[in-house]
């Protein structure tokens, strides 16, 4: 078993940006040897994690947004963090999906966990938001490790 | 690899048909949101609109959202619908995964489908 690797990324919460981590998340995948399939859905999980936080968390000026990357045997652990205003994640998500310029927060969710092995959410308001996602190497790809 | 959007609007036996080249996410959905604006204001009546994915690699929930968006309102405007076609296997698992499919808009291999699937409702 080796000693997790991290490899840690900051941006600023700006939309520019997201991509920007979409392409050290693909990078880091593939370096893991996840597949074409699961690379793409990766990327979709972080771009979605990232685009909350730029949509949500710092209103109308800009903060950062931190994402860990920890690399382990048999598995990819992604940590998207801010410190913004955070929410309630009891409160339903649903009002803000209606608003035309912050698009699609209930579909983001849904796609990283659907996309992902694990997925958790934490926010309290006014201490920001952390997301921690899991996905694990098919077994074919984790023995070449 | 570029992180943009390449938009361009053409017509088609009288189906207006947005080509998307690139990726769709929060940095680059307004542009499709300006490309939806437009073919709204210059076919009003329409009652289908083409949205063509070939070129597109990678499109997440905000995309998605413009293009429902786009669904609904040329579904009040016309009772119309949109088309998406030739999408890849990976951008297809993401409409799959939202769920969206058989409620806002078709699916179809390709242009000539697309069209002919349109030329037929119209006909029948």
């Amino acid at each position: 078993m080796s000693e997790p690797i991290k490899i840690e990324l900051t941006i600023p919460s700006i939309s520019d940006y997201v991509g920007v981590a979409r392409l050290t998340a693909s990078g880091i995948a593939s370096r893991m040897k996840f597949s074409h399939e699961e690379i793409e859905d990766i990327k979709i999980a972080v771009s979605e994690a990232c685009t909350n936080a730029v949509q949500y968390a710092y209103g109308d000026h800009v903060g950062q947004i931190k994402l860990v990357f920890t690399i382990q045997d048999q598995y990819l652990e992604i940590c998207v963090k801010d410190n913004g205003k955070g929410f309630d994640v009891s409160a339903p998500v649903e009002e803000a999906s209606q608003d035309p310029d912050k698009i699609g927060l209930g579909l983001g969710i849904v796609f990283m966990r659907s996309l992902m092995d694990k997925v958790e959410y934490k926010s309290s308001v006014d201490q920001g938001t952390e997301v921690v996602m899991i996905k694990k190497l098919s077994v074919a790809h984790s023995a070449d490790m | 690899m570029v992180l943009d959007l390449n938009v361009s609007i053409r017509e088609k036996n009288n189906v207006p048909i947005i080509d998307l080249e690139g990726e769709i996410d929060v940095y680059t959905y307004p542009k499709l949101s300006d490309a939806l604006k437009v073919v709204f204001e210059k076919f009003p009546q329409t009652k289908d609109l083409i949205i063509n994915l070939g070129n597109v690699r990678y499109i997440d929930s905000t995309g998605l959202g413009v293009i429902a968006n786009g669904a609904n309102q040329i579904s009040r405007l016309s009772n119309g619908y949109i088309t998406i076609i030739n999408a890849t296997p990976q951008i297809r698992k993401i409409f799959d995964v939202s769920g969206l499919i058989s409620t806002n808009f078709h699916m179809m291999e390709n242009e000539d489908s697309a069209i002919s699937h349109i030329a037929g409702s119209h006909n029948s």
